[in-house]
């Protein structure tokens, strides 16, 4: 009953929703939900204190698939650990590429052909596209309605990881961007082919829009559900869908424009409520403007080579000093920090998961809710256990 | 074309700028620009740690500044000491990244840092896992225990300097390098790892 005592006065005044007392008229339980669990998306542990079936306290508890990436990468080279960023969130490798990428050029300062810059936005929308789909999906299949919209979801990402697999060779551990470029040229027919699929992205959100978006048990599961309030998102570092869904603008493809996507015509949806329901619309919404956002690359984009001629593939070194690079990932803000000392090895290389520190707020969210309703919760936030435990 | 803009086209004042804005708002700050010779131009600031709570309320609250959103804590375990890097940012204003660094007395036994979890909660998770893997002791934190490594666990992985326990080389029949590596370094304090699992082994 560890858990359980802890009161509720130590644990005012740090930014925290408002923390409830039990009503102590029944049994007090402290539940270990996972490791292994159906509904962590891998090996998580909430240890959750329940009165009744509401949930009063719930600590997460980490470290499962903890492989200690950073050191591992400062062991080797800095092409070395690009392979190995596949492996964060392995559901979308490609952003992960384009994180570390970033990074790295903005340490040496290297500049990027248009090309590969065109190539990294479809990319990355097409993983932006795939991730929300299968993020709706499993949130769906937590909710009961087992296999259906998350077999459509997948029907989906299939087509799309037909196409990372002719580009790169793999369907997920791509390893696919270089500092400075791309490492393959996309193919004529390899542009038409994803211009058939993007041609067929918007009639499947429309379905999977119809599906879902009104039905009744859908909506009484999660609306008011998880509640997230604008003031406490940004004070604890939410980023990505989550914070939108809380009604704050901000998306660092509009933020920062790295890349290109200054160039690009796209708006950022915004939820008013903050609850599971808003964080599953935002991103079916966001799923249309990625389709937006494909069209025009598709259609602007250039011939030329797709790697720098000024990178340096061998002997890469570069000079002492640091940058931190971060992108909009689909699960929010992706950042890598390197520090070199001139080696070629980085000094520091630290990667800022957004799937672990949208998990500071998981507790807020969820108390007061019943144990049925933490799943849900936990499902709205969209983690992957290899970026969170990295 | 793919680097962000650097703080003067985002109308953020200049780290300069800023610093004497802390320096005028937060008396003895001992505030020191870090330089950053890499392209990046990401410059920082490194504040005395007895100080940083009011830096780090002012930053957040000027109303020029509004670093309300603090995207990432990094540990850096240098020769001489260990540091805590915050990366801050505004929400409201759209502008950042503004870097504060703070420094530890030395590696071994004045190792503690003051908690910014306080103003900011995003550093929540982060301190405690610049924690678990460097040893920094964060003041002030509410709730100060080991993220990714298991209570029981002594050492900090992520320093410089840190030796895998034997545990990790474990085989159920060890033989040639393995066993030779197990027994050389058999009497050595394993800081952490399962001492009960390996007495049979070697």
């Amino acid at each position: 009953m560890i858990l359980a005592e802890t009161k509720a006065k130590e644990l005012e005044g740090w930014n925290r929703q408002a923390v409830i007392e039990p009503k102590g008229d029944g049994e007090l339980l402290e539940v270990a939900m996972g490791p292994h669990h159906p509904s962590t998306h891998g090996v998580f542990r909430m240890d959750v204190a329940l009165d009744g079936e509401r949930v009063i306290r719930l600590k997460p508890v980490f470290g499962y698939l903890h492989r200690n990436h950073e050191k591992i990468a400062e062991g080797i080279s800095y092409l070395g650990s690009m392979p190995y960023t596949d492996r964060l969130d392995y559901i979308c490798p490609i952003t992960n590429n384009w994180a570390y990428a970033l990074a790295v050029e903005k340490l040496t300062g290297q500049e990027v052909p248009e090309r590969a810059e065109y190539l990294r936005v479809i990319l990355g929308e097409l993983t932006r596209y795939q991730n929300h789909a299968s993020s709706i999906g499993f949130l769906i299949q937590e909710m009961g309605a087992s296999g259906t919209p998350l077999m459509y979801a997948f029907r989906e990402r299939e087509k799309i990881l037909d196409l990372f697999e002719e580009l790169t060779g793999a369907r997920m551990m791509v390893n696919y961007m270089r500092f400075g470029g791309c490492r393959v040229d996309a193919s004529p027919g390899w542009l038409d082919r994803t211009r058939k699929v993007v041609a067929g992205l918007a009639a499947f959100v429309d379905e999977f829009e119809r599906l879902l978006a009104g039905n009744e048990i859908l909506m009484a599961r999660t609306q008011g559900v998880g509640v997230l309030r604008p003031d406490l998102a940004v004070n604890a570092g939410v980023t990505g869908p989550m914070l939108r869904a809380s009604g704050v603008n901000y998306d660092i493809r509009k933020v920062d424009g790295y890349g290109i996507y200054n160039r690009f015509k796209f708006r950022v949806p915004l939820g008013d409520h903050g609850d599971v329901y808003d964080r599953f619309m935002i991103r079916l919404l966001e799923m249309r403007e990625s389709i937006g956002i494909l069209e025009q690359a598709l259609k602007e984009i250039p011939v030329g080579p797709v790697m720098s001629p000024t990178a340096k593939l061998r002997g890469f070194r570069p000079k002492p000093g640091e940058a931190y690079g971060r992108i909009e990932a689909p699960k929010g803000e992706l950042g890598f920090y390197l520090i070199s000392d001139g080696g070629p090895n980085p000094y520091r290389y630290r990667v800022r998961p957004p799937s672990l520190i949208n998990l500071t707020v998981l507790e807020d969210m969820c108390l007061g809710h019943d144990i049925a309703d933490v799943v849900l919760i936990f499902g709205s936030v969209d983690i992957v256990l290899g970026e969170v435990d990295r | 074309m793919g680097l962000s803009l650097d703080l003067r086209e985002q109308n953020l004042k200049t780290i300069e700028e800023i610093k004497s804005a802390i320096e005028a708002a937060v008396p003895g700050a001992g505030v020191e620009i870090a330089a950053n010779p890499s392209p990046s131009g990401q410059v920082s600031l490194r504040v005395e740690p007895s100080h940083a709570l009011a830096v780090a309320k002012f930053l957040r609250d000027d109303a020029d500044l509004k670093l309300d959103y603090l995207s990432n804590v990094t540990g850096v375990d240098w020769p001489e000491s260990l540091e805590a890097v915050y990366h801050l940012y505004s929400v409201e204003k759209k502008h950042g990244p503004v870097v504060l660094r703070m420094h530890t007395v030395n590696r071994s036994d004045q190792v503690e840092l003051p908690s910014l979890t306080p103003i900011w909660r995003s550093a929540e998770f982060q301190e405690r896992e610049i924690f678990d893997l460097y040893g920094i002791v964060f003041t002030g934190h509410p709730d100060l225990r080991r993220l990714l490594m298991w209570d029981g666990f002594k050492d900090h992985p992520m320093r410089r300097d840190y030796v895998d326990p034997d545990d990790f080389e474990y085989e159920p029949t060890a033989h040639d390098e393995v066993l030779k590596r197990a027994k050389s370094h058999k009497d050595r304090d394993q800081g952490s790892g399962n001492r009960e699992q390996m007495a049979g082994t070697a």
